[in-house]
């Protein structure tokens, strides 16, 4: 496989591995180096990547491997910085501020769960994969995914709920 | 749309039970102007999922890195090997060298004599060079036999 090929592989979830990534470290630099050594570490596979059904799952596996291994050695002196970039829309600037404020909160709620239910927000709400798929990602049963899922949600609900009726949000 | 179902889809969502087409069509609603009053709060949830999947990975990926150092161990690997074989040929050159010179034959025995008294004259005289400068250890010979007798 030539790099070009290779580049034809990875550019439908390159995107995919780096929000995944962001999820977990939260830092956009972080995230990006993790999503270079990530494919970079699929690219020296090269040749063993046709034995794979989904180079996509594997690519998600081991992004969710390598973040974890990171947050495990970063935990001492865990500094995070949140970077957004929201994209324009079509929208007025009181519009925009007010949904850019809800939003930071709603991400501000989904980093603060715990690390499976992130992984797995981000995969089936972000991303809109099927549970079978996570289930495989994560090595769980598609039963516990559910489980997660929606706890996460139903966690997420309620802070929204208590931010939105004592006006904090 | 209708509002029963979408509060239906709403309950099936928390409890991670809707479909992927279920949970677009809760995007799309929620996306839309006309939220009713009470669901209003959902609204930022999924409007922020519709919006974290937007952000991109731009920075290039050093895949020639992987590749080249790879290749660079390959390269020394061969320039290693390539070293060895040559210094193991000058070697093996050098020490083969002198029996397949042509030193030249004296066919003349009379001749040869000679040369070979010549050579053998020339060796003797240097070996005695060598030892004259050893002679005067026989000094310490002599006053060592002064005075062990």
């Amino acid at each position: 496989m030539n790099q070009k090929e290779f580049m034809q592989l990875v550019s439908p979830f390159k995107d995919k591995v780096f929000r995944l990534a962001k999820r977990l470290l939260v830092s956009t630099e972080e995230a990006e180096d993790a999503t270079q050594e990530v494919l970079v570490k699929l690219w020296n596979k090269n040749e063993n990547l046709d034995e794979y059904k989904s180079v996509e799952a594997v690519a998600m596996t081991m992004t969710k491997n390598y973040c974890l291994d990171q947050l495990k050695s970063k935990r001492a002196s865990n500094l995070t910085i949140v970077h957004n970039n929201f994209t324009d829309r079509e929208a007025s600037l009181q519009q925009k501020v007010e949904d850019n404020d809800t939003w930071k909160w709603v991400e501000k709620i989904i980093n603060d769960l715990p690390e499976q239910q992130k992984l797995i927000v981000q995969m089936r709400d972000i991303e809109e994969m099927e549970f079978e798929e996570i289930a495989k990602i994560l090595e769980m049963n598609e039963q516990a995914v559910r489980t997660a899922l929606s706890r996460a949600r139903k966690m997420i609900r309620e802070k929204m709920t208590n931010t939105h009726s004592y006006g904090i949000g | 749309m209708a509002l029963d179902r979408i509060e239906k889809l709403v309950e099936k969502y928390f409890e991670g039970e809707t479909s992927i087409a279920e949970e677009k069509e809760l995007k799309t609603y929620f996306s839309s102007t006309d939220v009713a009053q009470h669901l209003e709060q959902y609204k930022p949830v999924f409007g922020y999922f519709s919006q974290a999947k937007q952000e991109q990975f731009t920075p290039s990926i050093p895949l020639k890195s992987g590749k080249k150092q790879k290749r660079l161990a390959w390269l020394s690997v061969a320039a290693a090997v390539v070293v060895m074989v040559g210094i193991g040929f000058f070697a093996y050159q050098n020490t083969s060298d002198p029996n397949q010179e042509n030193l030249g034959v004296i066919d003349d025995p009379e001749i040869a004599f000679r040369e070979t008294q010549k050579a053998l004259a020339l060796i003797s005289k240097h070996v005695n060079t060598g030892i004259e400068s050893v002679n005067y250890l026989g000094e310490y010979q002599q006053s060592k036999n002064k005075i062990f007798k």
